[in-house]
């Protein structure tokens, strides 16, 4: 499918070509990501060419990046306190828009593509996150939830960076992997990719990726949200008509 | 043999739930105890948001609960009517809870308080059953020239409005049962326990209860609690999942059968003297990871 997608694009990229940019013709291996009960996550595969205006890739080649992003949530970072001999929560600062899922490769580390003002631009790599944080907090405590909340999502391997992710070959053709993990929450992903020069972003694409849950998963995350009063008597009743089966059958045996 | 928790939001081994279930139903049948003080800690510590945690483990020991009852109404082991004011404060317990519950989540504190409750519940019970257990067992000596113990709390002789409870051989104010199944019922929602073990030594040595009805009227009142509970958490937090519940159960049914026949191989004192074993080491892990430092110093919460 995807093959034929390539296929069916090549013409219109060399229509083009009189143009002297070069221009990415990408693709993933999959636009939907399903969760179903035994999802443990999935491997992504972003792939795609690279169309030089003259057909031929320069000598000193060019770099790829690729940033896949989950749908921006809010959400509070706590900070724990020793008080009192007890860590418990005691600072907190909120975020109004962070990606659930953040995940960035490259086919040399980022700082050697582009400078920092490029990175900030295109919000490429971790320290380049726009996390729009609330109001009424000093720039350096604002830093320090950052750096805790993105060291957070790293462990939780929701958030990375793999600055030898993406492959070229014959400086056209690139492909990289990233691994979705069984925690993302379900919306709609981008996968975007980014051609870059000599420290310029000469082209983006985008692709677009929908997780969602599926049969059973979705309808009983569905049910618990939207009729949670029923939801809660038949987990009820489940629960009670089990307690009395699992007795019974023993009494029997 | 993973499965995608579809409420919780992860993927769980299976058969490592199941298990748990297990080890929980057999301490049920064994000792008569609900088992969530071990389930739900567990739960989390497996990486399971609290709140997930704590409202999936009162939908288990419903169905827990259910066969546990049943053996005991059938040798006329219920009082129906202590049970029902117990129920009756029990539920005004789980609505207080839920509140109490929702504003610790927006403070941020309920883990602390959670951990808290734990520490504090779990080892006082914990040692006071140790120690009955091990002057059962002739391992401690009884304290020579101590009073028999009153059959009547005085304070609870106070309360006015004097109840019958024919089968508990009682005659006290129903104010005091009221006031216990409040507190079962705070406790059920904020920390996804049954509250047994609260509930059965207040009902012996509090309220004066005969033992022979102590245990039926107890699950009784869990039953019914811990269904509230569900309801509760399903409406206002959101939190229970069927599928980690459904899991639960069926190791938990299963293991309780086994618990039940075990339980009459081996000697009473010696089962209490185990739980209090594990009831202290639950209590000492979590005061441990209170003043531990944390592995994560910052957490999330969406809002």
């Amino acid at each position: 499918m995807s093959g034929r997608a390539l296929a069916a694009l090549l013409p219109l990229a060399f229509l083009s070509l009189g143009a002297s940019m070069p221009v990415l013709v990408p693709d993933v291996s999959q636009s939907r990501i399903d969760i179903r009960y035994s999802f443990t996550g999935a491997e992504l595969l972003l792939f795609g060419a690279i169309l030089f205006p003259g057909g031929e890739a320069p000598k000193d080649g060019a770099d790829i990046a690729v940033v896949v992003k989950g749908p921006p949530q809010p959400l509070v970072v706590r900070e724990k306190q020793k008080v009192a001999g007890i860590w418990m929560n005691v600072e907190s600062a909120r975020f109004r828009s962070t990606p659930s899922f953040y995940a960035v490769a490259s086919s040399r580390p980022l700082s050697q593509l582009v400078d920092e003002r490029t990175a900030a631009i295109y919000e490429l790599g971790l320290q380049n996150l726009q996390l729009s944080p609330g109001a009424g907090s000093a720039p350096e405590v604002q830093r320090r939830f950052e750096r805790g909340l993105i060291d957070l999502m790293e462990r939780r391997q929701l958030y990375f960076e793999n600055p030898r992710g993406v492959e070229i070959s014959e400086g056209v053709l690139y492909r990289a992997h990233v691994e979705i993990p069984a925690r993302v929450p379900v919306g709609n992903y981008t996968a975007e990719t980014f051609l870059i020069r000599d420290g310029r972003v000469l082209a983006v694409a985008t692709r677009d990726i929908r997780v969602e849950k599926l049969g059973f998963e979705r309808f009983i995350a569905r049910a618990a949200e939207r009729w949670s009063f029923t939801y809660g008597l038949v987990a009820v009743a489940v629960s009670l008509l089990l307690g009395w089966a699992g007795s019974a059958l023993f009494r029997r045996g | 043999m993973d499965v995608y928790l579809p409420v919780a939001g992860l993927s769980v081994n299976a058969l490592m739930i199941v298990a748990l279930g297990g080890v929980v139903g057999l301490l049920t049948g064994m000792i008569g105890v609900g088992g969530g003080f071990l389930t739900t800690p567990i739960l989390i510590f497996y990486g399971i948001p609290p709140s997930v945690a704590v409202a999936s483990a009162a939908t288990q020991i419903t169905g827990t609960s259910v066969s546990g009852l049943l053996a005991h109404r059938r040798r006329n082991g219920v009082d129906y009517r202590m049970g029902a004011v117990i129920i009756g404060g029990g539920l005004v317990g789980t609505l207080v809870g839920g509140v109490m519950f929702r504003l610790l989540q927006q403070w941020g504190q309920i883990d602390t308080v959670i951990a808290i409750l734990y520490v504090v519940l779990l080892g006082g019970i914990g040692l006071l059953m140790a120690k009955e257990a091990a002057t059962a067992l002739d391992i401690l000596k009884p304290k020579a020239g101590k009073a028999a113990p009153r059959r009547h709390n005085p304070l609870i002789a106070m309360l006015p409005m004097r109840w019958r409870f024919y089968r508990s051989g009682l005659y006290i104010s129903p104010l005091a049962p009221l006031l216990l199944g409040f507190v079962g019922g705070m406790l059920t929602v904020l920390l996804g326990v049954g509250g047994g073990f609260i509930l059965v030594p207040a009902m012996i040595y509090l309220l004066g209860m005969s033992a022979q009805v102590v245990v039926g009227t107890s699950l009784l009142q869990i039953l019914f609690v811990t269904a509230a509970t569900t309801m509760i958490h399903a409406t206002t937090t959101k939190s229970v999942d069927i599928v980690l519940a459904l899991l639960l159960l069926i190791g938990s049914v299963v293991g309780a059968q086994f618990g039940v026949r075990l339980a009459q191989k081996l000697k009473p004192e010696l089962l209490r003297m185990f739980l209090a074993i594990i009831i202290i080491a639950v209590a000492l892990r979590m005061a441990l990871g209170l003043g531990w430092r944390p592995e994560e110093i910052y957490t999330v919460q969406l809002l």
